[in-house]
């Protein structure tokens, strides 16, 4: 991993140092989505590292401080971790990545898809043997996410939940424990980000991903966009960027950052 | 007689270490104080213990479960390693021959030198699922308990021997010269001897279950509930701040610096009661 950093920033090196001489400012402000900030602060690094004298200021503080400061122009971007409705269409939109989350289970289990029906009432403990929903005679372990992850705040919008509501007999931070919890228990239910899953799956870690809806939850699906509990990270503007900002995103969006899209378990998407 | 140049020299910068010291702990306790005061601002402390439960986004702000989970597995960790460490100590000071004896306390030390990630990482792939057959969920209070015990085992050992090896061989010859049993010599006499010290490691101990973080939050499950048994899961303080600071805000983030400042004095609370126990001996 650390090697394809590496690689990626003696790549890109020369290229954009090249092109930074004709700065106009020197300061981007990014504010909004608690789930877009990591990666904005990675990017940023990268961007200020490769461009010296630009200074990357990140605030998270929620989508929709995002698109209040970007529209009131106290931010350069604002960060947005959904698409724009109609009514925010006077705002220019850019896309970095795409943001898919999946039910996961044990390898072991030989359940192979759940309604949306039957995994809201996993969820809210009224099914809690895995028998009533075609498996094994097993008690259920439902994962949870911890309060404020991102993955948790799409899981309860997609399935039109509310914290509260949500019994889970296990609660964990980030996709890496999701997934050490549920290859270590054959009656455990989560959800992670794909490329998480993916990839530790290919691995050989004993779990198995669930289509939602009948989408095969695959990052391939998340990036045709026809997987249906997935996102999309937008950076937005007041008007349609230009100068410094148009760099920026020209960079965020560029070929070079996949690893840092990566790194934070989002899917690049092809511009 | 006037003290020497170096004399003064040394008390003057020891004094500005130890005084630096204690500064920067009176500069935590503030800091902690000054972020957990936005938590209470806007309502009544009494939320962080009558709230229906811990819903930040929803704004209830229950702490209750989480010191008592908190508590609960440090209390269970010792049950199991203060005997057990105990028992090392006199082995390894008493009964087992010097080659052995220098092996144990090598090994001892090593122990104590594991990162905890990794007694985590060991209980999340290992102990946990082995829970999981007996247990559903498998990460449990029990889990917790289980591994702070395992790393908190060396210090206690360690400490209590290095203090039953300031116990005087002529105590002991003493002892036999009365005709005292092997039990009664150590019961009696070598424990009685060595209690400070042992106090002192167990106090050592204890502050360092209660601060653990990385390897309770891999293996306790973090809902927050009161345990039904030990086989539920519980959040311990340390892992709810853990969880969730990066991704607080406002009260939210308030109310985690209130958790810290809870387990602050929670720890301050301990420290005064060892020292109690101390002075009563």
């Amino acid at each position: 991993m650390r090697v394809s950093v590496l690689i990626a920033l003696c790549w890109s090196l020369p290229l954009i140092s090249v092109s930074a001489t004709a700065a106009d400012a020197n300061k981007l402000t990014l504010t909004g989505s608690s789930t877009v900030a990591p990666l904005a602060l990675d990017l940023g690094k990268r961007f200020e590292k490769l461009n010296p004298g630009i200074r990357v200021d990140v605030q998270a503080g929620g989508s929709s401080r995002g698109l209040a400061d970007a529209r009131a122009g106290l931010a350069d971007m604002g960060m947005v971790s959904r698409a724009l409705k109609p009514e925010e269409s006077d705002l220019s939109s850019y896309v970095l990545a795409l943001d898919g989350i999946t039910i996961i289970l044990h390898k072991s289990n030989p359940v192979k898809a759940l309604s949306n029906e039957q995994i809201v009432a996993i969820y809210t403990g009224q099914i809690s043997n895995w028998k009533t929903v075609g498996g094994k005679d097993l008690p259920i372990t439902v994962v949870n996410k911890a309060e404020g992850r991102s993955t948790l705040e799409l899981f309860l919008q997609y399935f039109k939940l509310k914290s509260p509501d949500v019994k889970a007999q296990v609660v964990i931070g980030d996709n890496q424990q999701g997934i050490k919890t549920v290859s270590g228990n054959p009656g455990a239910i989560g959800y992670v980000s794909i490329g998480a899953a993916e990839f530790e799956e290919e691995d050989g870690t004993p779990i198995k991903l669930l289509p939602i809806n009948g989408v095969a939850a695959t990052v391939a699906n998340v990036r045709n966009r026809s997987f249906p509990l997935s996102r999309p990270l937008v950076l937005v503007t007041r008007a349609p960027a230009t100068g410094l900002t148009k760099r920026f995103i020209g960079f965020a969006q560029s070929r070079h950052v996949y690893d840092l899209i990566q790194d934070q378990f989002f899917v690049p998407v092809a511009h | 007689m006037s003290p020497s140049h170096t004399e003064v020299w040394l008390s003057r910068s020891l004094w500005l270490l130890a005084s630096s010291a204690v500064a920067l702990l009176l500069l935590i306790f503030l800091f902690l104080i000054n972020e957990s005061r936005l938590a209470v601002v806007d309502a009544h402390w009494l939320r962080f213990f009558n709230s229906p439960g811990w819903f930040p986004s929803a704004g209830q702000f229950n702490l209750w479960p989480m010191l008592l989970a908190t508590v609960l597995a440090t209390v269970g960790a010792l049950a199991l390693a203060v005997p057990m460490g105990l028992a090392a100590a006199l082995f390894v000071s008493f009964f087992a021959p010097a080659p052995l004896a220098t092996t144990f306390r090598r090994l001892l030390m090593l122990l104590a030198g594991i990162p905890s990630v990794v007694y985590g990482l060991w209980g999340l792939t290992v102990l946990v699922p082995l829970i999981t057959r007996v247990a559903p969920p498998g990460a449990s209070l029990l889990a917790a308990m289980l591994i702070l015990a395992v790393m908190i085992l060396p210090t206690v050992a360690l400490t209590s021997e290095a203090a039953l090896r300031t116990v005087p061989v002529n105590y002991w010859r003493g002892g036999q010269a009365l005709g005292l049993s092997a039990q009664a010599i150590l019961l009696k006499i070598a424990l009685p001897a060595a209690r400070t010290g042992i106090v002192a490691g167990v106090l050592l101990a204890t502050t360092r279950a209660l601060g653990e973080t990385m390897a309770v939050l891999m293996v306790a499950g973090n809902v927050v509930q009161v345990p039904g048994s030990i086989f539920d899961s519980v959040r311990v303080l340390t892992a709810n701040i853990a969880l969730e600071m990066a991704y607080a805000t406002d009260a939210h983030r308030a109310s985690l610096y209130v958790s810290s400042l809870m387990l602050t004095l929670v720890v301050v609370a301990i420290v005064l009661l060892g020292r109690r126990l101390e002075a009563k001996q």
